[in-house]
């Protein structure tokens, strides 16, 4: 113990950086790298697997060698969950204003359209899952990373809505860093709104189906995510309400790896299910079969 | 009076002049009064200037000054007879809200309440008035008591936010507040909510879904608090007073965008200054609240509250737009 306080820090070798292995510029001026078209290959986030970004697209951008669901632009999840050709897309034209005149929020919009080339950071329609009508809800992290201010909001709550008028079930693909801060209070009230929204369809008897997808933060988590009628989270989805590192402010204390991860919340109540991307679309028909009207004794 | 803010000092400095020169022709025997009136009649001024034209960011200091009333400093003001109520039945009392039965003209209502500490014991108890579910939990569970009895519910907000630590998310922060806000928009009594200090987040929301909100004038309420928006903007928290003002956090903003009905007026200097008369305005504006939603039967209450947040948010439609 006391020794440690004298041990001596070990000094590595350093190598000049024109000298130094497969990084840096000077390499790549002396040898040209060999083409590679963009976007051809692809390299998962967490164990670092290169693979070919055909093969990676048929595995549902799910890593074949550790598992990691990488996060989906909405239309992809559309694409892998509907049946083809069934979408039909609502409320398209509702887009966001920047009605505080937040600092930077215009110039940041048009930035996220451009990159995740949607208007929102959610997809609304209908559809079908193995020919069952469905209406749903498709967030998506690339748009302003999936943060819920007016826009958002009110296309939620006119899809529930309209699947309490016409009866059908409502599916919710949850991921979201919380609230849009530009929107200040506007977007927290947002949180109310679709949440009243669902008080009134679970009124009418209708299913909803909430389906968390890594992350799902903040905002977003403590209303429509956590009122599903059955809650499913994808493998490893981090969830939660307050942001780990703010957690460890508070607590002055690192937490353990797996915190707020799908499998976490499962054993601490809070999820129905824990679903592979595989296996989503087969488990959301079933159960909206199980809650079909015309079937029963 | 101790505890001024920054914005007030003139006003310390030229009280104490003031206080300075009648002692000192006190002492000698010298009659000073023609300057001090006239010194008088310029603090007077000087008051008017300072407490008319209060800034954003002074209003987030006001909201935040430690000798704030909280709820429990104005329930006896507000209402008779208050017994307080605890528990969640599932897990735990938890001290960073109150609640319970008091009569408000006579008639029993449910009040719930963040509640704050007084000093850093009672702090430390309430989590500084940061609940964790259990807190969410309880404050349901006496709204849902009050809608069996048909007693009309008062809210007091005013929290930084959900206790942000690993317990709470143990516990299912997320699926409490979620619960609070659709299960309050439900209820089938008249709910009223008042900001009286800082509404901060969903931790504020979660006892905030009223057919009425209404807010202290110096109250202030938002989706992030200026300092966590400062630092994410500016990586930077102390710029929390830039960013009060960028944030559209106080009661005549949030009028302005239809989220609150009223603003509670306060007494010069803020609610610290005088809790019964805060009290007494916050009555005096519940009353006339009250008596408004008494016109509503249970069906009308629920598409009252319906309506008010469903109308919530600004944005375009109406252009289609191609999505990729």
């Amino acid at each position: 113990m006391f020794k440690d306080l004298f041990q001596k820090k070990r000094k590595y070798a350093t190598l000049p950086p024109d000298r130094s292995a497969g990084s840096g510029e000077a390499e790549t001026q002396q040898r040209p790298k060999r083409e590679i078209p963009e976007g051809l290959m692809n390299k998962c986030s967490k164990c670092g697997t290169i693979q070919y970004s055909k093969e990676l697209e048929k595995n549902l951008k799910v890593c074949p060698s550790c598992g990691h669901h990488m996060r989906l632009n909405a239309m992809e999840r559309i694409a892998m969950t509907l049946d083809e050709g069934s979408f039909v897309e609502h409320d398209n034209d509702v887009v966001s204003i920047d009605p505080l005149e937040f600092p930077g929020y215009a110039g940041k919009l048009e930035e996220q359209k451009l990159k995740s080339g949607l208007n929102e950071a959610v997809v609304t329609g209908e559809g079908a899952i193995n020919g069952q009508p469905v209406a749903v809800a498709v967030m998506s992290f690339d748009f302003f990373s999936g943060s819920m201010g007016s826009a958002v909001g009110e296309k939620i709550t006119r899809i529930i809505e309209h699947a309490g008028e016409y009866g059908l079930p409502l599916i919710i693909f949850s991921t979201s860093g919380g609230a849009r801060m530009q929107e200040s209070i506007l977007s927290l009230m947002q949180m109310a709104k679709t949440s009243a929204a669902l008080g009134q369809f679970a009124e009418k008897g209708g299913l909803y189906l909430s389906v968390i997808t890594d992350p799902t933060m903040g905002g977003v988590s403590a209303s429509f995510a956590m009122l599903g009628d059955i809650i499913i989270a994808e493998p490893k989805a981090a969830f939660g309400f307050a942001g780990r590192i703010v957690i460890e402010q508070t607590i002055r204390q690192k937490l353990p790896d797996d915190f707020q991860t799908a499998e976490f919340n499962m054993q601490h109540g809070q999820l129905d299910l824990v679903v592979h991307r595989k296996e989503m679309k087969a488990m959301l028909g079933k159960l909206i079969g199980m809650h079909s009207k015309k079937e029963g004794l | 009076m101790a505890g001024e803010l920054t914005f007030e000092q003139p006003l310390v400095e030229l009280r104490k002049k003031i206080d300075e020169l009648k002692q000192f022709g006190q002492e000698k025997g010298i009659d000073f009064s023609d300057e001090i009136s006239r010194l008088e009649e310029r603090y007077a001024q000087l008051q008017h200037e300072i407490y008319t034209n209060v800034t954003p960011a002074q209003k987030m200091h006001l909201a935040r000054h430690h000798q704030r009333p909280t709820t429990l400093d104005l329930i006896p003001y507000v209402f008779t007879d208050f017994i307080e109520l605890h528990g969640d039945r599932l897990f735990g009392d938890d001290m960073a809200v109150v609640g319970g039965l008091a009569r408000f003209r006579g008639t029993p209502v449910t009040v719930i309440g963040h509640q704050r500490g007084k000093d850093t014991k009672d702090n430390i108890a309430r989590f500084f008035g940061s609940p964790h579910p259990e807190g969410f939990r309880k404050a349901l569970r006496l709204m849902q008591q009050a809608e069996k009895f048909g007693r009309p519910i008062i809210t007091f907000i005013d929290t930084k936010g959900a206790y942000p630590g690993n317990t709470a998310e143990e516990r299912g922060q997320s699926e409490a507040i979620a619960r609070n806000l659709r299960d309050m928009a439900m209820l089938k009594v008249p709910v009223i909510c008042v900001v009286i200090g800082e509404g901060g987040s969903g931790g504020a929301l979660a006892l905030g879904v009223g057919n009425r909100v209404l807010m202290l004038e110096n109250a202030i309420y938002a989706a992030i608090s200026p300092n966590g928006a400062a630092s994410i903007l500016w990586k930077d928290a102390s710029k929390a007073d830039q960013a009060a003002e960028a944030m559209r956090i106080t009661a005549s903003d949030l009028l302005e965008m239809k989220v609150i009905e009223d603003i509670v007026p306060e007494p010069r200097g803020g609610a610290h200054r005088d809790y019964e008369a805060t009290g007494l305005a916050i009555h005096e504006s519940l009353a006339r609240h009250l008596d408004e939603l008494a016109l509503l039967d249970e069906q009308g209450l629920i598409n009252d509250r319906y309506e008010k947040f469903r109308k919530i948010g600004q944005y375009a439609s109406g252009r289609i737009l191609p999505n990729s």
